[in-house]
């Protein structure tokens, strides 16, 4: 039986993300209100566990860190096919940089036991650190390779994959148990189902508290974080005075070929 | 040198023999910073027969390299490589870590940092020390600036773009260290490279392109994005993306621009169906010329560049790529 682990993140919606500016004046985010959803590249991950699971004798653990509405895309991804979620949350895990995220999830990794395969999407895309793979993997003792963009061989404990590079690839043999970060290119992730909602409604989400994951509050969130935001500081951006081309569709085409010309591009 | 503070390191790439330029770029910070900290700055560099590489380093800052020199070194190794950082940061204690974003840059460095117990900064786009000399590594993000600082942990560990810095002046005369490692051999071996293939990248490259056409989710769909593939094709431009436009898989990674994505300095850049977010913003780096397309007259692209057009870009560009076509042959028939 193959053990899968996806770790999954609740993400601002990418959509609206950008609405969350830095107040000039109090130097705090306004619009902080935007809905979670699941961080798109962890429905990489988790579809990658899915694939493998119609392939082989598998069970899937999702697991999360974050607040108790994560709650919801843990859900998400039972209804997707996952077998088992779990939610690490507590007030004491909040304000977590990439590493007390990863050292927090390892902890639930370790607790939830069996794991052979653990999948992450290759980075949030609030934070878009890429550290948190290969950072669980360091406090696990296991190998990592990240940016996976197909699986090449996974019959036996030797697994090979091709990792993204610049205009490339790299090709990699690695032993399980090991941990890999995903990409777009890995596969297509499935959309939701009305039998998957419907059964998902029967499975339980295990909630962990920093009790219960029996680490320090010294070690996770704000506190066991070794980076913190020292100042938030509102930009002025690269304001330019624009000069709009107006007049018929016609015109405009004219007016920015020329300007094309003047610029030397055409 | 007496000096309170412990080196500025570099963890260098070199990839055929051939220095990363990002790697040279941030020599250029670390020699900023080992400046106005009073110490060294020293390289990390590993491969096969990379003598040359090494002395480019020196040319360009570096006071002392590390150089890990053998054919098991020629490719990146992800244990081989981690333990060799790893083993020489703990016996050095170095003050700051940097290391360029590449492929194997996102994948070192957590992996450094992790062992070394330490905070690891991404995408920074400017490096100052503060009042208490303690490395302010900023990124920008929701519009702004944040500073993040890694206050108590050692070594303070970065990643920055290709491109993001100057590359230095090499200085031939400048001279400094080099110090043979020893490369460890009671590794694991769970994970291993087999091998890295590289193709010659197809049309203009970004990063030297003098005319860029980026494009994002104003295309609405593939037929939309075809048509911001042509005018770059028309224009001989290279083409570039938003992050929305790769999440639809129009675009390949490659060809994002952005904090996250690469760092490019046309001499004009025309955004298409994009909206002149921060975080895609940042990454054009001294543009003399920049022209939107945008149907939305109070996006806040039209702040950020020289030349609006109010359009729906699906309807325009067509009609421009006629026009720029007429034009070409127009000034073939004439010379
Ligand atoms: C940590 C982090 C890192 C990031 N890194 C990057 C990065 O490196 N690069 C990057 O690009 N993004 C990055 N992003 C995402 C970034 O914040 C923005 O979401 C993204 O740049 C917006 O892309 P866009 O302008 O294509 O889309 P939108 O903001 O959705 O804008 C689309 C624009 O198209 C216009 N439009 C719509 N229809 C039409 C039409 N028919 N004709 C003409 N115009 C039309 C609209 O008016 C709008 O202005 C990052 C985000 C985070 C949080």
């Amino acid at each position: 039986m193959l053990n899968i682990v996806v770790c999954v993140k609740a993400v601002p919606d990418p959509k609206e993300a950008c609405n969350i500016k830095i107040d000039p004046d109090t130097k705090t985010l306004l619009r902080c209100d935007v809905p979670l959803v699941l961080n798109p590249l962890d429905k990489h991950a988790m579809e990658a566990a899915l694939q493998l699971k119609a392939q082989f004798e598998a069970r899937i653990s999702v697991l999360s860190m974050g607040p108790p509405e994560a709650g919801n895309i843990v859900k998400e991804c039972l209804a997707l096919g996952a077998d088992q979620g779990y939610l690490l949350s507590d007030p004491a895990f909040g304000g977590a940089d990439a590493y007390a995220t990863a050292f927090t999830l390892a902890k639930g990794i370790r607790k939830i036991g069996s794991f052979d395969v653990i999948f992450c999407g290759m980075a949030s895309s609030d934070g878009s650190t890429e550290w948190v793979g290969p950072e669980i993997a360091t406090f696990l003792g296991l190998p990592v390779v990240t940016l996976v963009k197909k699986i090449v061989e996974c019959k036996g404990a030797s697994w090979i994959v091709k990792a993204s590079v610049e205009n490339g690839y790299r090709l990699a043999q690695v032993k399980l148990p090991a941990v890999f970060t995903v990409t777009r290119e890995l596969n297509t992730p499935r959309t939701l189902s009305f039998s998957g909602i419907i059964k998902a409604r029967k499975k339980d989400i295990d909630h962990w508290s920093l009790d219960e994951l029996g680490v320090s509050s010294e070690s996770v969130g704000l506190k066991g974080s070794p980076t913190i935001v020292s100042e938030l500081n509102a930009q002025e951006e690269n304001k330019r005075q624009v000069e709009i081309l107006t007049g018929t569709r016609e015109e405009k085409t004219d007016m920015l070929v020329q300007k094309l010309v003047e610029a030397g591009v055409i | 040198m007496g000096t309170d503070h412990r080196a500025v390191w570099v963890i260098a790439e070199q990839i055929n023999c051939h220095l990363q330029s990002v790697s040279l770029q941030l020599i250029g910070q670390a020699r900023k910073l080992a400046d106005q900290l009073g110490t060294l700055v020293e390289a990390i560099l590993l491969g096969d027969k990379i003598e040359q590489p090494a002395r480019q380093l020196i040319a360009a800052g570096a006071d002392r390299v590390y150089l890990g020199n053998a054919p098991e070194l020629e490719v990146y190794q992800p244990e081989l490589y981690t333990q060799i950082a790893v083993n020489l940061a703990s016996e050095q204690q170095p003050e700051i870590i940097l290391i360029g974003s590449t492929d194997m840059g996102r994948e070192l460095a957590p992996l450094v940092a992790a062992h070394l117990k330490t905070g690891l900064t991404a995408h920074c786009i400017d490096f100052v020390l503060d009042k208490e000399l303690i490395l302010e590594q900023r990124i920008p993000a929701y519009g702004g600036l944040l500073s993040i600082v890694c206050p108590e942990k050692r070594p303070q560990m970065a990643t920055a773009a290709k491109g993001v810095f100057a590359t230095p002046e090499p200085d031939d005369s400048r001279t400094g260290e080099i110090v043979l490692i020893d490369i460890p051999t009671d590794l694991p071996g769970r994970v291993k490279t087999l091998e890295i293939i590289r193709e010659e990248p197809q049309g203009v490259p970004l990063e030297t392109a003098s005319t860029i056409v980026a494009g994002g989710a104003g295309a609405g769909d593939i037929d939309g994005w075809k048509d911001i593939c042509e005018l770059a094709a028309v224009l001989n431009a290279a083409l570039g993306s938003t992050r929305p436009a790769v999440d639809e898989g129009w675009a390949e990674l490659e060809t994002m621009i952005g904090q996250s994505g690469k760092m490019v300095s046309p001499e004009v850049y025309i955004g298409v169906g994009l909206s002149g977010e921060q975080q895609h913003m940042v990454g054009i780096v001294g543009a003399r010329v920049m022209v939107a397309i945008n149907n939305d007259d109070k996006s806040p692209i039209f702040e950020q560049v020289d030349y609006g057009i109010v359009d729906d870009c699906r309807k325009f560009l067509p009609a421009l790529i006629e026009q720029i076509k007429q034009y070409e042959e127009k000034k073939n028939t004439c010379e």
